[in-house]
C-alpha cells in the first residue's frame, strides 16, 4: 500500500506516493532522481549517503522516505547558491579534499552541520566530526585541510595557504 | 623544491593544478554506474550460497516467479544451455558464473533474479528457495595440501589435489650454501592477511542490449575496459556477441584499487539477462555482496629467513611462500608472473644471492587475490623484507637505520640487476631515508625512547625502505591473457588550439583528466586547461590495458609523451614554413617555436595548429592529431623511506600511531598536489591492513567480519596526520623520468608500522607479530612470553 509525502528537497516541494519501507535514499535518487547522494554499504556505516534533514546531517540509508515527510531537506545538489559554491565545495577543491568524489557529497554535508555547531574546530574535533563518514582514496588529511578552510571561509577570517606542505 | 619548465597559466610538469574533474563531483555530478538510468531497465538481484561448500540439490523458483514484476530467475542450468555458466579468469583458471550443482564458498552466486523494480528484486530474491547438501570446506591453506584433503576442483578432469601452480626464482644452491655457512641466521613465518579494496563504490553494471543491431553497451566499474571487452567477446562470441559488437562504458568510479579489474559473475548474468529479455539489466551489489564475494587482496603465508654477517651484512635472502587463492585463481597478474612481481623481494638491498619460491592453494573461499594498490604481490614481498631486515637487526643489536645504510645498493650501482632478475632503474636510497631520519628527528627519537624505557613504557620506532616495481610493462614479458601491456594515448588538437586527448587507462580517482592534461602542455604548451581528457568508452579511447598496478603514468603518461612529441614535430615542420626558415634555425620554448638569433620572429603552437588546418604546406598531411601505442623499455622502480612512531598504552595495548614521515621517490612529478594526495591515500590504506583490517574466516567457511560494521576501514580518526615529502631521482627509462607514485605508500606503510610495533615491544623478547597488530595481539604476546603480572582475564 503506497502513501502519499510531501517534502521539501533544496527548497523545491515534492509530493510523491510510496511505499512504506522505501528508504529516503532510494526516494531521493531513483524517485526524485537527483544522484549525487551516494550508497557505499548496507549497515549505516560509510556515510555516503548523508544529507540535511531540518539542518541536521543524517544518513538517508537510515530513515525511510515516509518519516521525511513534512521536512526540509538539502543534498548536495542543494548547497550551491547563484552567487557560487558553498564554501565548503571551495573548500574541497582548493584543497585537493577529493580522489574519486564518491564520499565527498556526503563528507560534505556532514561538515556543513559540523562548521554551523563549531564554526572554529580543531583538528581533533573535526577528525572525529567526521568519524562516521569513510573516504577509503584520501588518507582524511586533505579532507580535514578542506573543513579548516571552508571554517574560515564561513567566518570571513583569513583563508589558510592551499599550497600543499612536504618535509623539506 | 620542484623547478617548473611552464608558466602557470600552461601548467605543464610540477604545477600543484587544481583538479579540473572535480567541479562534477562537489556539486554531486558525478556519474557514477549507479546514477545510469536507461528507460525500461529491470533490476538484477543475486541469491547467493549460506555455505562454503555445498551439493545444489534443488532450486525451486516458484515463489518467485508469483510476485508481481519478476520476470526471470537464471541458475546455471539456464546459463549451461548457451554454454555461458563458465568464464575465465585472467589467471587462465575458470570461474563458475553461476553453478549447475556445487558452490565452492560461502556468498557464491547461486541464482539471478530479474525484476522490474529493486525492492521487487530483493523480494524476490529472498523467495527462492534452495536445497543445499552441505559438505566440510577446506579452509586453511595448509590443510589444502594434505594427502586426504578433498580435491575441491573436481571440474577439472586431471586434477589429483589442490595444488595450483609452483614457482621459484634465484639462486637456490648457492643461497642454501650460503646459509648453511652464516654467521647469523633469522627467520620468521608471517602471514600477510585476506583483505579487501573496500572502495566506497561496490561494483555494478548496467547491461543494455539491443536486439535489432545485435549490439550491447554495457556501462559497468571497470578499472580495465578494453581488456574487459575483450574477455566478453571471448566468452560470448558463440552465441554472437563479438567484439565490434560490444562497447565498454566506464562512468566515474568510486574509487578501484585493484578491486575493479576481474570480472565478476554478476556482470556476465546481468549480460546474459539483457541479452534474453532485450531490456536494460542493473546490477548494483551491496557492500557486504561486495566484500564477502568480490575478489579479496595478499593472504601469503610467508616463511622469510636472511642471513648476513655479525657486524650487519646481508648476503642472502630466502623466501617461501604458500597462497591461498581461495576456490580459483582469480588474481589479475601478467600472466608469466602468478605470483605477481614477489621477486622485488630483496628490496633496496644489495643482496649477492636470493631464492624465493610459491605454492598456490584452492581453498573454499571466495577467489582472488587482486592486486590491491600493489603492482601484483609486491605488498607482500616488501612486508617480508623489510620485517625480516628488522629482526636481522634485532638479532645482531644494530640501529636498524645504519643497517640499512650499510647494506643498501648505492646510488652509482643504478642501473641495477637484481639477484632475481630485475634492472631497477634509479634509485638513491640514502638520500630518502636521511631526509626521513631528519623529518622526523630519529636521534631524538631514540634517546627519548630509552628514556621511556627504564619507565617501562611501550614506544617504538619503525622504518620502511622500499622499493617498488610498477609500470607494467615491456611486451616481452607482459601480457594478460596474451594482450601485451602497452598502454596507448591519442591527441586530436582542434583548429582553435584546444584539444581533447583520450587514452587505454581508466581514473578511479587519481586524477588523470588533470595530470594527463599536464604532460601534454609540458610537451606541447597548450594550457593544460584548454586540453580535455576522456577514457573509459572503448568505441572512443585507443586500446590500452587499463589502470592498476600504478601503470598510468609509466605507460599511459609516457604514450601522451610520445604522441605529443609526433606533434611538436609536426608543428616544428609548419613553423619552418609559415616563418619561412630552416627547421634547424627553430628553437623551442613550452608554447612557441621562434627563429635562433631573432625570438620576434616565432609562432605560437595555436597559430602553428590553425594552420595545420588552413594553411598547411603542400605535401604534408592536414590537422593535428597523434596517436601512440607505449612499449615500455622496463619497468619503473619507485622506492620510499617510511618512518613511524609508536606509543601503546600499557595497560590496554592501544596503539596510537605519533607521528608518520613518508619520503617518496616517484622520479619526476607531475602535479605535486595530486602526488601528495595520492600518498595520503595510499598511507590510509598502509594503516589499514597494519592495525586494522583482516577477513577472518571459521573453520566452516563462514566468514565473520562481512559487512562494514565489523570490517574495520580506518576513520579519520585512526588516520595519523602524515607528512610527506620526496626525492627526485628520475627514472632514465621513461621519456619524462616519471616512475608511478599510487600504491607505493600501500606497499610501504604496513611495515613501517610493525617494525614500530615490535620495536616498542623489543625489551620482552617479541620479535614477530602479524598484521593486523591490534591491542588484543599485543597483549596475547606479552602474556605468552610471562611479562604481563597482571591477572587479567582472557575474554
Amino acid at each position: 500500500m503506497k502513501k502519499e509525502i510531501t517534502l521539501k528537497i533544496n527548497g523545491e516541494e515534492f509530493t510523491k506516493e510510496v511505499e512504506p519501507r522505501t528508504l529516503l535514499v532510494h526516494f531521493i535518487r531513483e524517485d526524485i532522481g537527483m544522484t549525487g547522494t551516494h550508497i557505499g554499504c548496507d549497515t549505516s556505516s560509510c556515510g555516503a549517503c548523508t544529507i540535511l534533514i531540518d539542518g541536521k546531517s543524517a544518513k538517508s540509508c537510515t530513515i525511510l522516505a515516509v518519516q521525511a515527510a513534512g521536512k526540509e531537506i538539502t543534498t548536495v545538489e542543494g548547497i550551491a547558491t547563484t552567487e557560487g559554491v558553498h564554501p565548503i565545495q571551495e573548500g574541497f577543491k582548493e584543497n585537493h579534499g577529493l580522489h574519486c568524489g564518491f564520499c565527498t557529497p556526503g563528507m560534505m554535508l556532514r561538515a556543513i552541520e559540523l562548521l554551523e555547531k563549531n564554526p572554529d574546530p580543531t583538528e581533533e574535533e573535526i577528525r572525529w566530526g567526521i568519524s562516521g563518514n569513510l573516504c577509503r582514496c584520501t588518507g582524511y588529511n586533505n579532507i580535514v585541510k578542506s573543513i579548516i578552510y571552508a571554517g574560515a571561509k564561513l567566518r570571513g577570517d583569513e583563508l589558510p595557504s592551499t599550497e600543499p606542505v612536504f618535509v623539506e | 623544491m620542484i623547478q617548473c619548465k611552464t608558466s602557470k597559466e600552461i601548467s605543464g610538469m610540477g604545477h600543484s593544478m587544481k583538479r579540473k574533474e572535480d567541479d562534477r563531483f562537489i556539486h554531486g555530478k558525478g556519474n557514477y554506474v549507479d546514477d545510469v538510468k536507461l528507460p525500461g531497465t529491470l533490476y538484477m538481484d543475486i541469491v547467493r550460497s549460506p555455505y562454503a561448500y555445498a551439493k545444489i540439490k534443488n532450486i525451486d523458483s516458484s515463489e518467485a516467479l508469483k510476485i508481481p514484476g519478476v520476470l526471470a530467475v537464471i541458475t546455471g542450468k539456464d546459463l549451461e544451455q548457451y554454454n555461458l555458466h563458465w568464464m575465465p579468469t585472467l589467471m587462465s583458471d575458470t570461474q563458475m558464473v553461476l553453478p549447475v550443482d556445487t558452490v565452492m564458498y560461502q556468498a557464491q552466486e547461486v541464482a539471478a533474479v530479474i525484476a522490474t523494480e529493486k525492492y521487487i528484486a530483493r523480494d524476490a530474491r529472498e523467495a527462492v528457495r534452495v536445497e543445499y547438501e552441505v559438505m566440510k570446506p577446506v579452509v586453511d591453506p595448509f590443510k589444502a595440501l594434505d594427502a586426504d584433503a578433498p580435491v575441491l576442483r573436481t571440474d577439472k578432469p586431471d586434477k589429483k589435489d589442490n595444488h595450483i601452480w609452483h614457482w621459484e626464482v634465484g639462486q637456490k644452491e648457492e643461497t642454501e650454501k650460503i646459509f648453511q655457512e652464516a654467521e647469523v641466521t633469522v627467520k620468521e613465518q608471517m602471514h600477510i592477511p585476506r583483505i579487501h579494496v573496500a572502495s566506497i563504490e561496490t561494483c555494478g553494471c548496467v547491461a543494455s542490449y539491443d536486439k535489432i543491431d545485435n549490439h550491447l553497451t554495457m556501462y559497468m566499474t571497470t578499472q580495465a575496459p578494453h581488456a574487459i571487452r575483450t574477455v566478453f567477446a571471448l566468452v560470448a562470441g558463440h552465441v554472437g556477441l563479438t567484439e565490434e559488437k560490444i562497447r565498454v562504458i566506464s562512468p566515474d568510479i568510486g574509487g578501484g584499487f585493484g578491486g575493479k579489474v576481474p570480472v565478476y559473475p554478476g556482470y556476465v548474468i546481468a549480460i546474459a539477462a539483457s541479452f534474453l529479455i532485450g531490456k536494460p539489466v542493473k546490477w548494483i551489489e551491496d557492500r557486504s555482496e561486495n566484500l564477502q564475494a568480490d575478489s579479496f587482496a595478499r593472504d601469503y603465508h610467508i616463511t622469510a629467513e636472511l642471513a648476513g654477517t655479525k657486524d650487519g651484512k646481508i648476503l642472502a635472502t630466502r623466501m617461501k611462500v604458500l597462497a591461498d587463492h581461495g576456490y580459483t585463481d582469480a588474481s589479475a597478474n601478467p600472466s608469466k608472473f602468478p605470483t605477481g612481481m614477489f621477486s622485488i623481494g630483496t628490496g633496496s638491498y644489495d643482496y649477492p644471492n636470493a631464492f624465493m619460491e610459491a605454492d598456490a592453494v584452492y581453498t573454499n573461499k571466495p577467489p582472488g587475490g587482486v592486486a590491491y594498490r600493489c603492482s601484483f604481490r609486491v605488498t607482500e614481498a616488501v612486508h617480508a623484507i623489510e620485517r625480516i631486515t628488522d629482526r636481522f637487526a634485532l638479532e645482531i643489536g644494530k640501529d636498524p637505520a645504519a643497517l640499512r645504510f650499510q647494506n643498501f645498493i648505492k646510488k652509482d650501482q643504478f642501473p641495477y640487476h637484481s639477484p632475481t632478475g630485475w634492472e631497477y632503474d634509479s634509485g638513491d636510497y640514502e638520500a630518502g631515508l636521511k631526509l626521513a631520519m631528519k623529518g622526523i628527528d630519529y636521534d631524538n627519537l631514540r634517546i627519548e625512547q630509552a628514556e621511556k624505557r627504564k619507565k617501562g613504557e611501550l614506544m617504538g620506532i619503525g622504518l620502511s625502505t622500499f622499493t617498488e616495481i610498477v609500470g607494467a610493462g615491456p611486451s616481452k614479458d607482459f601480457d594478460i591473457l596474451g594482450i601485451k601491456m602497452f598502454d596507448s594515448a591519442e591527441i586530436r588538437v582542434h583548429p582553435t588550439g584546444k584539444a581533447i586527448a583520450r587514452f587505454g587507462t581508466k581514473s578511479q580517482g587519481q586524477g588523470h583528466e588533470t595530470t594527463y592534461a599536464q604532460i601534454i602542455a609540458e610537451e606541447l604548451g597548450i594550457p593544460a586547461k584548454d586540453i580535455q581528457i576522456e577514457e573509459g568508452d572503448t568505441d572512443t579511447a585507443p586500446y590500452g590495458l587499463g589502470t592498476y598496478a600504478s601503470r598510468s603514468t609509466p605507460t599511459a603518461g609516457a604514450a601522451a609523451v610520445m604522441a605529443a612529441r609526433k606533434l611538436r614535430d609536426k608543428a616544428k615542420k609548419i613553423a619552418a614554413y609559415l616563418l619561412e626558415v630552416s627547421e634547424d634555425d627553430l628553437e623551442w620554448e613550452p608554447g612557441k617555436f621562434s627563429v635562433k638569433g631573432a625570438p620576434e620572429k616565432s609562432k605560437t603552437i595555436q597559430e602553428i595548429v590553425f594552420a595545420s588546418y588552413t594553411n598547411h604546406p603542400q605535401g604534408m598531411e592536414a590537422g593535428f592529431e597523434a596517436t601512440h601505442y607505449y612499449d615500455p623499455p622496463n619497468l619503473t622502480f619507485p622506492s620510499g623511506a617510511y618512518i613511524c612512531v609508536v606509543d601503546i598504552d600499557s595497560d590496554t595495548f592501544e596503539i596510537k600511531v605519533r607521528r608518520f614521515v613518508a619520503i617518496d621517490d616517484a622520479g619526476h612529478i607531475i602535479n605535486p598536489m595530486i602526488a601528495q594526495g595520492q600518498v595520503h591515500g595510499g598511507l590510509t590504506q598502509g594503516i589499514a591492513p597494519a592495525m586494522y583490517e583482516e577477513l577472518i574466516y571459521d573453520d566452516d567457511g563462514n566468514i565473520l567480519n562481512g559487512t562494514l560494521m565489523d570490517y574495520l576501514v580506518p576513520t579519520a580518526v585512526e588516520s595519523p596526520s602524515w607528512e610527506t615529502g620526496h626525492t627526485v631521482t628520475p627514472s632514465p627509462h621513461h621519456p619524462i623520468g616519471a616512475k608511478g607514485i599510487g600504491e607505493s605508500p600501500t606497499v610501504g606503510a604496513p611495515p613501517a608500522i610493525a617494525n614500530a610495533i615490535v620495536d616498542a615491544l623489543k625489551p620482552y623478547g617479541i620479535t614477530h607479530l602479524d598484521i593486523p597488530i591490534t591491542p588484543y595481539k599485543i597483549f596475547k604476546a606479552l602474556k605468552d612470553k610471562g611479562v604481563l603480572d597482571k591477572n587479567i582475564v582472557e575474554s
